[in-house]
């Protein structure tokens, strides 16, 4: 028998899987306007934030109004709560994404002080992360939450390298400074969604098998 | 504490033998009267029984056909007269009897319940007979009908009380009149029950001999129509009983027999009919 | 997934509209109750009820037993008249006109009534359905009727074949959606539901809830429960009754997560008296 309040969680799932897509482009857009020396795709991503703010706020009323009006159990219930911390990440990346427009428009004002290699990398990999995990959440798939979580390392690790050939720059030439500097605090706001990302994966994998993998070290008996 | 256990057990030992004496003497008592009515009518019971008029006096055989008609025509017209009265009344009662109006319809059936089936007798007469200077069918049904009222008409309340509110409201709510509800929702929920009140009356009344020593009489022949007196089981026991004749009290007893028989086949009747109804009206 | 390359499309494209906050007073009113006092003989246990009900909607009126929530349902009908010593004054409208101008028993038949027990009449499972239509001389052949009431109340597949059984052989969560079906039979504009599901499981209780989700598409839908979790799982809008007096008439989303009376609150969270 299909439950009416399916319904409710249906829209819920088409609004969260929206806004991730609102997210994923603020962040595509924003790592585009550092690489092509873009100000006006630096400039849309502030704009298009309210969109995202929007739809977070639009999601928690729609959390609220689920969990008061039908008594979720099991599945249901963790999908809703998921849905709800997902869309606090979610948020959290577009405000990151605002944060790397901004560190763009100041980039942008100095000439470019290496070619980028690394970052592109790292863009494109926390990109994959944050749509493998919203994926993961519409197939119910955990082996791909998975890899997203073991994404994570790889994402630390290009940051140390960013920040060390970076130090390395601003050592040799006090005028990149800033911009270098800026070019840290992107790296350091990549690595931040690619851990938003990792907490959506642990959420689907908590929605899915009702399984906490968060902090292991944490005793849960 | 083994003195008081032991005092309990055997307190509940006595107790327990001494209600299943009471009841096992309730239950030899019909099976007695059966056995000594089957001895004594049993051999009278046969085909002449059924079928002959009553021998000529002095003469053996004959049968108690008459009899036998007679009463099944007193008991199907009394029914006509008592049924539809305490089953109309009954309905009153349930479904319309203010308090004080139903009090006294409650009152009086229940008065005319315990009336001594003689005073009804004696009633009949007074209007039935003495005015038209004969005894006849009719006055008898008429006695026995007016006997039949009130049970008829207070199990037709309890009954009818007995269907849910809820199957009332039910009819109601669908657009139905109260009327058109008590017909086609109430009555049928509660007919078996009825019924087997009617049978019930109609068992209590087929035994009756008082009202009709003085309303139907007797009759040694055919009574055609409702306007002679009419021959009938209860009264050619009484008569034949204080005969000086041994046949004729054989015969008494095979009436005796025959109409116990009847009256333990309605009751069975009623009994089958009641825990069917019980089954549907389970919910 | 939104582009870089035409930015200019709106953001919000492609999604269905977010349904907006109905508020009661922003739609068509099916049936209308203003100033409604009722008494049985002195007790007087409604007190000054305004509340309308909205077309094609689900109301749901809560409250602690006793309050008058059946009382109030019932007038919706005018059952109460069956009541001796039950007296009302105020006035309740249906598409605007008084229903105690009304006959009765015509007027009934536009008002649909499920209780709070099951209560099949004892006939057949067909003649249970077609009771009504029976009654008031049916239109269509009484077949259709009956298969189409059934099928709306989602008990046509379960009973099919057995017709012309007693209704009482069905179970306690068909026997209810049976007397819902023989409500459906008559097409009613309003249909008024007393605690339906308090005698069911809840497997009976849920296929009873869907049901009167899809059903309210066609049809008003009022519904007494002492149950709030399912008035917020049901409803479009919930009265609130206390001890007889309204407290408080919102849409469900609204009174069970920002209720403005405290008593409303102090109801929905279980922290009563
Ligand atoms: N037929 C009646 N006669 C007298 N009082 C009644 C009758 N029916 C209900 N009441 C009283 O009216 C009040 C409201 O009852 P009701 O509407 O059944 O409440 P609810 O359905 O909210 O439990 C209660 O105090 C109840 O005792
Ligand atoms: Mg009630």
């Amino acid at each position: 028998m299909e439950r009416h309040f399916e319904k409710d969680l249906n829209e819920l799932k088409e609004r969260l899987l929206w806004m991730g897509g609102l997210a994923e482009r603020a962040v595509h857009q924003a790592v585009q306007a550092v690489l092509n020396a873009d100000e006006q795709i630096a400039q849309r991503v502030l704009a298009e934030e309210t969109a995202i703010n929007e739809m977070q706020i639009e999601i928690d009323d729609r959390v609220v109004h689920v969990l008061a009006l039908h008594q979720l159990m099991a599945v249901d219930l963790r999908f809703v709560l998921a849905v709800s911390r997902i869309n606090n990440d979610l948020e959290r990346i577009g405000d990151q994404a605002v944060n790397i427009a901004q560190a763009a428009q100041r980039i942008l004002r100095h000439p470019r002080v290496k070619p980028y290699v690394d970052l592109p990398k790292m863009s494109e990999i926390v990109e994959g992360m944050m749509r493998d995990a919203l994926n993961a959440l519409v197939r119910r798939d955990v082996v791909l939450a998975q890899s997203v979580l073991s994404r994570d390392d790889q994402v630390d690790n290009l940051r140390d390298q960013i920040f060390r050939e970076l130090l390395t720059y601003m050592m040799g030439d006090s005028s990149v400074v800033y911009p270098a500097f800026d070019l840290i605090l992107m790296a350091k706001n990549l690595e931040r969604i690619g851990d938003h990302a990792t907490n959506i994966a642990e959420d689907v994998i908590y929605f899915v098998q009702g399984r906490d993998v968060r902090h292991p070290a944490v005793d849960r008996r | 504490m083994t003195a008081r256990v032991l005092w309990r057990k055997s307190l509940s030992a006595v107790m327990l033998s001494l209600t299943g004496v009471c009841a096992f003497v309730a239950v030899s008592v019909l099976f007695l009267i059966l056995g000594y009515l089957v001895i004594h009518g049993g051999r009278s019971v046969n085909w002449d029984f059924f079928t002959k008029l009553p021998a000529p006096v002095g003469e053996l055989g004959g049968g108690m056909a008459n009899a036998i008609l007679g009463s099944a025509k007193l008991l199907a017209l009394a029914s006509l007269i008592g049924v539809p009265l305490g089953l109309l009344g009954g309905v009153y009662l349930a479904e319309f009897g203010g308090h004080a109006a139903g009090f006294v319809v409650r009152y009086a059936a229940d008065l005319l319940n315990g009336t001594p089936s003689i005073v009804i007798g004696i009633f009949a007469y007074a209007l039935l007979v003495l005015p038209f200077k004969h005894f006849s069918t009719f006055s008898g049904a008429f006695a026995l009908g007016i006997m039949m009222i009130p049970i008829t008409l207070r199990s037709t309340e309890e009954f009818l009380r007995a269907v849910p509110l809820a199957l009332r409201e039910g009819a109601l709510a669908l657009g139905a009149s109260k009327w058109r509800a008590i017909l086609t929702v109430v009555l049928p929920a509660a007919y078996r029950g009825i019924l087997t009140a009617v049978l019930l009356a109609l068992a209590r009344v087929a035994g009756e001999t008082a009202p009709l020593l003085f309303t139907a009489f007797s009759n040694r022949f055919w009574s055609p129509g409702w306007n002679q007196p009419t021959a009938s089981l209860p009264v050619m026991i009484y008569t034949y009983a204080v005969s000086p004749y041994d046949d004729w009290h054989r015969q008494a007893w095979a009436a005796g027999l025959l109409l116990l028989g009847l009256v333990l086949v309605i009751n069975l009747l009623a009994r089958v009919v009641l825990s069917r109804g019980a089954a549907v009206r389970r919910s | 997934m939104p582009s870089t390359a035409n930015s200019s499309v709106s953001l919000a494209a492609g999604l269905p509209a977010s349904p907006g906050r109905e508020l009661a007073g922003e739609h068509s009113m099916r049936m209308n109750i203003s100033k409604l006092n009722f008494y049985y003989g002195e007790k007087q246990v409604l007190f000054d009820i305004s509340l309308g009900v909205a077309a094609a909607r689900l109301t749901a009126l809560i409250g602690p037993s006793g309050c008058g929530k059946s009382t109030l349902l019932r007038t919706l009908n005018r059952m109460h008249e069956t009541v001796r010593n039950a007296r009302l004054d105020g006035e309740i409208t249906l598409d605007g006109q008084s229903i105690f101008l009304q006959d009765v028993t015509q007027f009934r038949r536009r008002i649909g009534m499920v209780f709070q027990k099951p209560n099949p009449f004892p006939k057949s499972i067909f003649d249970n359905v077609a009771y009504g239509p029976r009654i008031n001389g049916a239109s269509r052949p009484l077949s259709d009727v009956v298969e189409a009431s059934l099928r709306r109340a989602a008990l046509w597949d379960e009973v099919k074949d057995q017709l012309h059984k007693s209704a009482y052989e069905l179970s306690g969560g068909q026997q209810q959606r049976l007397c819902i079906a023989r409500a459906l039979a008559v097409e009613p504009e309003v249909l008024l539901l007393d605690e339906p599901c308090s005698a069911l499981d809840p497997i009976s209780t849920a296929k009873v809830e869907e049901l009167l989700v899809q059903l309210k598409s066609s049809c008003t839908i009022v519904i007494v429960t002492h149950n709030m979790q399912q008035a917020a799982r049901v409803s479009d809008f919930t009265a609130f009754l206390l001890n007889g007096s309204l407290i408080e008439f919102s849409p469900t989303p609204q009174l069970f997560t920002t209720p403005a009376d405290s008593r409303t609150e102090a109801y929905i969270t279980g922290r009563f008296g």
